[in-house]
C-alpha cells in the first residue's frame, strides 16, 4: 500500500458512504433503494462477548447467511466491546436498530431466517426492561443506552478495530491531518487549553497546560506516552476502548507528539489485556502501511515512531514515575517530583503522558474546536466521562455520560438500579483504591471532579461499583488495603510498613477480635502514610478506610463492641443459625450446602450442624429470606 | 556457569535457540529488558535464577538487576506452573460478587493454596489483578479461557475439563 495523503483520507471516506449511512443512519435517506437493502450484523466481539461465545455464534451467523446466498446484502461486522458486556453476546443488526442479546450458535438460523430474510424481528432476544417486562426492539430505546453521550465511544459497536479503512470512514485520522498540516504546535495546544479537558487517569490535571510545559522543554529528544496501565480492580474503560477503537487513540498520540515535538512514543499496556494489546499491534501495522504512522506522516514533513510496551504486573506502574522507570527496564518505583517528566520524563527527556481515554477525545478536540468540548460538562469539568459501572447493578458494562450528570442518574437510568428485588442500594465505590464509598444519601451528588471530592471519594479513573445492602463496608476496607499492600513498591517506609499494619488491624476487626483504640490507630496511622508517602499510591492508600470511617463507622462500632456483621458478609462473626421464624422451609441452603452440614425436610425449617459446618457462605449467599445469622 | 543451564531440564537446546534469538533481536534496542523476560518466560514457562544470568549477561546488564526486576513483577515466577492455570480475578466486582467463596472451595477441592501447584501438576492457582471482565463478575480464567458468572457449585464441573 503506498502512503497516503489527505485526499485519499477524504476519498476512503467518501468510498465507504454506504457503510456509514447503514450502521449510523446518517444521510440514510440519500441512499438508493437497492443500497437501503443492506444489512449489518454487528456483533460484539470484546472480551466479554468472547467469553460467552461470540466466535461460535459468528460461524453459526456465517453459515446461514452463506446457505441462503445472502453474502452480497448481509454483511457480519466484528466490533469490538460494545459496552453491555452482561447480556453478551450481543449484536445489533443495522439499519433495523435491532438489538439482540445473550446469543448462542442455535439462534443463528432464526435471525437469519426471521430476521433478514422475512424482516421480522426476533423478540424473545431482546433486551426485556426489567421494570415493565416488556422487551425493547431498538437500541436506541433501552435506557442503558439512550442515557449515554458518546464523544469517547463514539465509534464502538458500530467499526471494526482491526480494519483501519472503517476508521477511516467514521472521520478517522482527520484531527491529525488537521493538526499536522494545518495547526502549529502552538494552535493545537491552545485548542486543548480552550476544551477544558482534564487527564482521565484519574489525577484531573489540565491536558493543555501539560502539553505546554513539555513544548517549551527544549530537547532534541522527547517522547509521548500512553498510559494503559489500567490497574484500578473494577475499572475497564481503557480495555473497552483499545479493544473497540485503538486507532482513536494512536490518532491522539500523534496530535501530542506534534504539539510537544515528540518522535517516539510507547503505549503501556498491561499484559493483562491480551486482546487489547493484539488490536493496537494491528492498528499500529496498519497506520505504517498507509503512512499514518513513521517518517512524512501525510506528506506532512512530520515523523512519529509508535510501539507497544507491555507492563509485567505492578499497580504502581499506573504512577508516571514509576512507569517511566519500568519502559527504562527497572523495577517500576516511583521518584520525587520535581523534576516533572515534562522536563525530565523518560530516559531522562521531556515525556508526557496521558491515559488512554484522554487521548481519545483529542482527535474530536482538534476536529470539532475546543468550543464545541467545552460546550460539554460543567464549569470547571468539560466534556464526558467513560465509567465501568459494575457490581450489584442490574445493567453492567461501559457508561459514557456528559460530566455533572447525577449518581441517581447514572445507577437508575443508566444502570437501571439495584439487582436484587429485595436488595437496597447501600454505597457506591469510585475511584479504585485511591477512591472511597460514596453512601446513599448522597446519590444526587453531580459526577465531577471537585463534588465528588466534596463526598470523600475521587472520580478517578472511572471504576463505579455499585454495592447492595449485602456488602459490608469494613470488609470493602480490608478488601482494598489487603490490595494496597500487596502492590505497594515498599520504597516509602509509611506506606510499606502502614498499610500492612492497617491490614492485620482490619483483619482482627473483621475476624471478631476488634477492641477499642483499633479506630483511633486506623487514623493515626492514615494521617502518616499520607504525609510520608512519595506517591499518589502511598498518599491516598488510607482514603478507603477514611471513607468507610467517615460515611459507616456506626459497621466498625458493630463489628467492634457488638462483635456483629450488620451486612452478614464476616464469617467469624456469624453463628450460623436458622432463624425457625423467618426460614421458608424451602430447602435451597441443604441442596447448596458442600458440607451436608443442613438438615432438611419438607414443611420443616432447616438446621444446621455447626460441627460440620465449613462457614463458606453458601446458605447464606442463597438464602431467599435472609433467615440464617 | 552454563553447566547450570545444561543441567535444568527445562532449558533444552532447542528453547535456548529461540532465547539466543531474542537476546540478538533486543541487545541494542534502548527499551529491552522486560520484553525479552516476558517472552522468555513464554517460551520456558518460568524464569530460573540461572536463565535469568544468562539473560543479563547477553543483555549486559547485571544478574542481580535483572533479578531485581523478575522478583518485582507480579507476572514473573521463578517455580514452574502446573498444566493449566487458574487465574481467580480479585477485582473488586467480583469481590463484591462473591469471587472469595469460589477461592475457597478451589482451596479446599484441590488442597491448594495462592501460588501454588498441585502434586501431579495438574494445576497452579493464582489471584490475579482485576482482569477486566467485570461485565461477567465473578471471573477465573484456566489457561486462555475466561468463565463468567461462576460460583462455588459451578467450579468442580469446570475444573474437571481440564485434565
Amino acid at each position: 500500500m503506498p502512503k497516503i495523503t489527505v485526499e485519499d483520507l477524504q476519498s476512503l471516506k467518501e468510498k465507504s458512504r454506504v457503510d456509514v449511512a447503514i450502521r449510523r443512519g446518517d444521510a440514510f435517506d440519500a441512499l438508493t433503494p437497492d443500497e437501503r437493502e443492506a444489512k449489518h450484523l454487528l456483533l460484539c466481539d470484546g472480551t466479554g462477548c468472547q467469553a460467552t461465545g461470540s466466535a461460535k455464534v459468528k460461524d453459526a451467523l456465517r453459515e446461514e447467511i452463506d446457505k441462503r446466498g445472502l453474502g452480497e446484502k448481509c454483511k457480519i461486522i466484528e466490533t469490538g466491546c460494545n459496552g453491555f458486556c452482561a447480556q453478551g453476546p450481543v449484536m445489533v443488526v443495522q439499519p433495523d436498530g435491532i438489538f439482540y442479546q445473550k446469543l448462542k450458535a442455535d439462534d443463528a438460523a432464526e435471525i437469519v431466517e426471521e430476521h433478514l430474510v422475512n424482516g421480522r424481528f426476533v423478540e424473545r432476544l431482546m433486551f426485556v426492561d426489567p421494570a415493565t417486562k416488556k422487551s425493547i426492539p431498538r437500541l436506541a430505546d433501552i435506557p442503558f443506552f439512550s442515557e449515554q453521550q458518546l464523544i469517547v465511544l463514539k465509534n464502538k459497536g458500530i467499526v471494526d478495530p482491526e480494519i483501519i479503512d472503517d476508521y477511516i470512514a467514521f472521520d478517522g485520522y482527520l484531527g491529525a491531518a488537521k493538526a499536522l498540516l494545518e495547526m502549529t504546535p502552538q494552535e493545537i495546544i491552545a485548542e486543548v487549553k480552550t476544551s477544558g479537558l482534564r487527564g482521565r487517569g484519574g489525577a484531573g490535571f489540565p491536558t493543555g497546560l501539560k502539553w505546554e510545559f513539555a513544548s517549551k522543554s527544549t530537547n532534541d529528544v522527547k517522547y509521548v506516552l500512553c498510559n494503559a496501565d489500567e490497574g484500578d480492580p473494577g475499572a475497564f474503560m481503557d480495555r473497552s476502548v483499545l479493544e473497540s477503537d485503538p486507532h482513536a487513540v494512536l490518532e491522539g498520540m500523534i496530535i501530542a507528539a506534534k504539539a510537544i515535538g515528540a518522535h517516539q512514543g510507547y503505549i503501556y499496556c498491561r499484559a493483562e489485556y491480551p486482546l487489547a494489546v493484539k488490536r493496537l499491534n494491528i492498528a499500529i501495522t496498519h497506520a505504517l502501511d498507509y503512512g499514518l504512522l513513521g517518517k512524512d506522516i501525510l506528506g506532512s514533513g512530520y515523523d512519529l515512531d509508535l510501539e507497544i510496551y507491555q507492563g509485567a504486573g505492578a499497580f504502581v506502574c499506573g504512577e508516571e514515575t514509576a512507569l517511566m522507570r519500568s519502559i527504562e527496564g527497572k523495577r517500576g518505583m516511583p521518584r520525587p517530583r520535581p523534576p516533572f517528566p515534562a522536563h525530565q520524563g523518560l530516559f531522562q527527556k521531556p515525556t508526557v503522558l496521558n491515559n488512554v481515554e484522554t487521548y481519545a477525545n483529542i482527535a474530536q478536540i482538534t476536529l470539532k474546536g475546543g468550543d464545541w468540548y467545552a460546550g460539554i460538562g460543567t464549569e470547571n469539568s468539560k466534556g464526558t466521562k467513560v465509567f465501568a459501572l459494575t457490581g450489584d447493578v442490574k445493567n453492567i458494562g461501559l457508561v459514557e455520560v456528559p460530566m455533572g450528570t447525577s449518581l441517581r442518574s447514572i445507577i437508575y437510568d443508566v444502570g437501571g438500579g439495584i439487582m436484587g428485588k429485595k436488595r437496597k442500594f447501600k454505597a457506591v465505590q469510585l475511584g479504585g483504591p485511591s477512591g472511597g464509598c460514596v453512601p446513599a444519601e448522597f446519590i444526587d451528588t453531580p459526577v465531577d471532579f471537585e463534588s465528588i471530592i466534596k463526598v470523600g471519594a475521587i472520580m478517578g479513573s472511572g471504576g463505579m461499583i455499585i454495592m447492595d445492602d449485602h456488602t459490608c463496608m469494613v470488609d470493602m476496607a480490608r478488601f482494598f488495603m489487603d490490595f494496597i499492600q500487596d502492590e505497594s513498591c515498599g520504597k516509602c517506609t509509611p506506606c510499606r510498613e502502614g498499610t500492612k499494619r492497617m491490614l492485620q488491624i482490619l483483619e482482627k476487626i473483621t475476624n471478631g477480635e476488634g477492641e477499642s483504640g483499633d479506630i483511633e490507630l486506623l487514623e493515626e496511622l492514615s494521617e502518616g502514610i499520607k504525609d510520608g508517602s512519595l506517591c499518589g499510591l502511598g498518599q491516598t492508600a488510607p482514603n478507603p478506610i477514611l471513607s468507610t470511617l467517615q460515611h459507616f463507622r456506626d459497621e466498625y462500632d458493630a463489628h467492634i463492641y457488638e462483635k456483629r456483621c450488620p451486612a452478614k458478609r464476616c464469617p467469624a462473626l456469624l453463628k450460623f443459625e436458622v432463624d425457625q421464624d423467618v426460614c421458608i422451609k424451602c430447602g435451597i441452603c441443604y441442596r447448596r450446602c458442600p458440607a451436608d452440614a443442613i438438615e432438611w425436610k419438607k414443611k420443616e425449617p432447616a438446621y444446621i450442624d455447626k460441627n460440620k459446618c465449613i462457614k463458606c457462605m453458601s446458605c447464606i449467599s442463597n438464602c431467599p429470606s435472609d433467615a440464617i445469622f | 556457569m552454563n553447566g547450570e543451564i545444561e543441567r535444568n531440564p527445562h532449558l533444552t537446546p532447542e528453547v535456548m535457540v529461540q532465547v539466543n534469538e531474542l537476546i540478538d533481536h533486543y541487545r541494542n534496542r534502548q527499551v529491552n529488558l522486560i520484553p525479552v523476560l516476558e517472552q522468555c518466560q513464554d517460551i520456558v514457562g518460568y524464569l530460573p535464577v540461572e536463565l535469568q544470568e544468562y539473560i543479563g549477561r547477553g543483555l549486559n546488564i547485571p544478574g542481580s538487576t535483572v533479578y531485581g526486576v523478575v522478583t518485582f513483577y507480579s507476572y514473573f515466577s521463578m517455580v514452574p506452573k502446573g498444566r493449566h492455570v487458574i487465574k481467580v480475578c480479585m477485582g473488586t466486582a467480583c469481590y463484591v460478587r462473591g469471587i472469595g467463596e469460589v477461592l475457597n472451595r478451589i482451596k479446599s477441592l484441590y488442597k491448594l493454596e495462592v501460588g501454588s501447584t498441585t502434586e501431579d501438576m495438574r494445576f497452579s492457582l493464582e489471584a490475579v489483578r482485576c482482569l477486566g471482565a467485570c461485565g461477567l463478575a465473578p471471573v477465573i480464567v484456566i489457561d486462555s479461557d475466561t468463565h463468567g458468572g461462576i460460583s462455588p457449585d459451578k467450579i468442580s464441573e469446570i475444573l474437571s475439563r481440564y485434565e
